[in-house]
């Protein structure tokens, strides 16, 4: 995040300069000032304190984002501060710029029904399914792709440069091979300008390349440049490091260049389609990562189905021994209810997990122990002596505002889970919480429906509820 | 059919004591564990990275050890995975080394180079959590059992009175520790799933414990002869059927998913089992013997109309 307002800067250095020409303000410097964590303010040096005024005056009027203060040294400087606000939404800018263009490169990799989201202030969390190279899509996802050229410097002694730290105004950068460069500071042209990249195949020596376009702006810079350095060598780098540093033979006014050093076909193409798809405007780092083969999610889930069929088969079986009929009802209710999890979970195209399944498992927990309270009261009014029909009566309409306190309570720990939880947690969550939601219809209406219809109004003696 | 006979007239509370001296004796043996032996806590806490694969044919961990301690990862953890050509490698994150997502393809690579001849490598699952996002889910599922347990304060002190939701909380942190002893006992993993199924525990356990309360609430305002005690222990019995009946089936459902469900989900499911064994113990032993020992009375359960009323009326009537 310290890059992007660290590149906001950059682009204020440049901007501030020409504002200030035009207002003709005689400036002596625009500068930044960088500390280890990267850059905290502007250093402007003016040719008076008057002039600095008018300077501020300026800045106050044209860059809002900017909060001007006197500095220490005296009153010919100033110091400009990115504002606190203009912080925060540089960070949330970029944060969104990085999802649409991990969004984009993920499209191009051809993954089907891919899930990018933003989760908290700084994080992404993207979810591909049925990727096999894991590595490489760590890889295409999470490269800046910052695209820059720079003029090779060759006023200075390489390797004094390399001893005792870069003169002013360049920077060292190493290539794969870790070869150093001595180059200019300053960036000549940029990926922004890039409108088309793909790759192919030198025709002279066969090496895997790059071959990128550039828009009009792009292509007048690329064309001047070159015909002001022909002779010089220029260096293409991709995420600060060196790719290829060619020759400039001679003026290239077309507008299209072509990058080799590419270690294999198969890093040209994904290159290209970083290139294609756009720079992230900041470094991203996988803080997280969860892959689960193609075999492990086939053999967990169908061991997962068998074991929750078996317990399932399980209860069914005992609450028909333990309540005879109204067993049967109760097991019934307990399919419906798992049509209805299974339809709502569809409905939200929520994935079915390890921890959804097992949140099932206690959904139907939940559901038995609804009808098992139903059941014990209706018992118990049949022992007090009350007729069958006021027995199931006053056991549904007392057993309700238990199964309602109990439900609840489960509820709220179900909700705090879903709000604190993520992943996992939250998948276990979100099944609990419909599962809960089902269970309570089920097992109180739908059971209570059909013993209705079943026993209506006919004269009865007995309950078939395995008591007496 | 009844698995508890319809009748029972067992005294609970009476057994108070020396079911307080059991439960502090099982918290103290919990705490104990845990001080000494602590967690063993998975990478989703840790940080570090775990991948699961599997091999053609069965293959020796120490064979796999050696590959991994050539390929520079001296400090990874091998182990089989269910069958003996399943094999579990965890490497923690130390000190800021290891805390990469390339470790994984890193793991990979020597494994299959490791390999014999002819003998497939595939993948199941990689793990990779940084040790920010560990220590971040660490505090969030603290937050998560700490809002939970208020939430549910509040809300059983709503519907009844602060004495049993004091008396509910404390069964819930009895069970949540207990079961937290339990992991810790055992040396089974702690992961991220393993919170789930304590705070499913939680549910279950709480849903069990109102349950009993709802009973005495409503045998307090029934049964206008009997003390407090006494109409407690009768309301424990009157649900005794039910409590059985839903352990049963739950266990049923939990003990298929432990023997069958696979080693992923064991661990999820030993939480749970514990967890339903000691809420059912609690919900009978802890909850409400606590709230009679903090001194709830008739009236604190009754409102004002109840309290001024003359007595149960003739239709409300219960036969002892």
């Amino acid at each position: 995040m310290a890059k992007a307002i660290q590149r906001s800067y950059e682009r204020h250095v440049d901007e501030l300069r020409n504002a200030l020409r035009e207002a003709e303000v005689r400036y002596r410097t625009v500068a930044l000032d960088e500390t280890q964590e990267g850059a905290a303010f502007l250093r402007l040096k003016f040719d008076s304190a008057a002039e600095a005024e008018a300077g501020a005056e300026v800045i106050d009027d044209q860059f809002g984002e900017l909060a001007v203060s006197p500095s220490p040294q005296g009153g010919a400087f100033l110091r400009a501060r990115l504002t606190a606000e203009e912080q925060e939404r540089l960070k949330d800018w970029a944060v969104e710029q990085s999802i649409t263009t991990m969004r984009t490169r993920v499209n191009q990799l051809g993954v089907s029904e891919p899930v990018i989201q933003r989760q908290g202030e700084q994080r992404v969390v993207v979810q591909l399914p049925g990727i096999q190279n894991t590595a490489r899509a760590k890889e295409v996802i999470g490269s800046t792709a910052q695209l820059e050229f720079k003029m090779v410097d060759t006023e200075h002694s390489l390797q004094k440069a390399v001893d005792q730290g870069p003169p002013p105004g360049t920077i060292i950068r190493y290539d794969r091979q870790g070869q150093p460069y001595l180059l200019k500071r300053r960036t000549v042209l940029s990926g922004q300008y890039v409108t088309e990249a793909r790759s192919g195949f030198s025709q002279q020596t066969n090496e895997p390349l790059v071959h990128i376009s550039f828009d009009a702006k792009g292509t007048r810079l690329f064309g001047r440049l070159t015909e002001e350095n022909v002779g010089n060598r220029m260096a293409i780098l991709l995420d600060n490091e060196v790719v290829t540093a060619p020759r400039i033979n001679e003026e290239i006014p077309g507008g299209r260049a072509q990058i080799t050093g590419m270690a294999n076909p198969e890093e040209a193409h994904d290159v290209a389609l970083m290139l294609r798809a756009g720079a992230l405007p900041a470094p991203v780092k996988v803080v997280e990562e969860r892959t689960v083969g193609p075999t492990l999610g086939q053999d967990s889930i169908n061991q997962g189905m068998k074991s929750i069929v078996l317990g399932f088969a399980l209860v069914v079986l005992f609450m028909a021994l333990y309540y005879r009929l109204f067993g049967l009802v109760a097991d019934i209710a307990l399919m419906l209810n798992l049509v209805f999890i299974v339809a709502i979970m569809s409905l939200l195209q929520a994935t079915l997990t390890l921890p959804g399944i097992a949140g099932i498992v206690l959904t139907v927990g939940m559901a038995v122990d609804a009808n098992t309270l139903i059941f014990e009261r209706i018992r118990e009014e049949v022992r007090v002596g009350n007729t069958p029909h006021a027995a199931i009566h006053s056991g549904y309409t007392k057993a309700l505002s238990t199964i309602a306190d109990a439900n609840i309570t489960t509820l709220i720990a179900a909700l705090v889970l879903f709000q604190f939880g993520s992943g996992p947690v939250k998948g276990f969550a979100v099944t609990l919480s419909v599962g809960i939601l089902t269970s309570m219809f089920t097992a109180i209406m739908v059971t209570r429906a059909v013993i209705n219809l079943s026993v209506g109004r006919r004269r009865l003696t007995r309950l078939s509820i395995g008591e007496g | 059919m009844h698995l508890v006979p319809s009748q029972t007239r067992l005294n609970f509370l009476g057994h108070r004591r020396k079911a307080f001296v059991v439960s502090v004796l099982l918290l103290a043996v919990a705490v104990a564990s845990l001080a000494v032996r602590g967690l063993n806590l998975g990478i989703d806490f840790t940080g570090g990275t775990l991948v699961e694969v599997g091999y053609t044919q069965p293959v020796s961990v120490g064979s796999v050890r050696s590959d991994l301690h050539a390929a520079g990862f001296g400090q990874a953890v091998v182990q089989t995975f269910g069958a003996p050509s399943d094999i579990l490698v965890r490497v923690p994150s130390a000190n800021g080394a290891n805390d990469s997502a390339q470790v994984s393809t890193a793991v990979l690579e020597a494994l299959r180079g490791g390999a014999p001849e002819g003998v497939q490598v595939t993948m199941r699952r990689v793990e990779f959590v940084g040790p920010q996002v560990g220590q971040e889910l660490t505090v969030k599922g603290l937050q998560a059992l700490a809002f939970a347990l208020i939430g549910i304060l509040i809300y059983v002190s709503l519907r009844f009175e602060l004495r049993f939701a004091i008396g509910s909380v404390a069964a819930l942190i009895h069970d949540v520790l207990i079961v937290l002893g339990v992991f810790s006992l055992t040396g089974m993993e702690f992961d991220l799933p393993v919170i789930a199924a304590i705070l499913a525990v939680i549910g279950y356990s709480l849903n069990d414990t109102i349950v009993v309360f709802d009973r005495i609430r409503e045998n307090l305002r029934k049964l206008r002869k009997e003390g407090t005690e006494s109409v407690m222990n009768v309301s424990v019995n009157e649900t005794l059927g039910r409590t059985v009946v839903t352990s049963t089936t739950t266990l049923l459902v939990l003990l298929s998913l432990f023997f069958l469900g696979g080693p992923v989900i064991h661990g999820f499911a030993a939480a749970l089992i514990a967890g339903v064994v000691v809420g059912t113990y609690s919900s009978v032993f802890v909850g409400a013997p606590l709230a009679l020992v903090l001194g709830v009375t008739r009236t604190d359960l009754m409102t004002r109309a109840e309290t001024e009323g003359e007595g149960p009326k003739a239709g409300e009537a219960h036969a002892p």
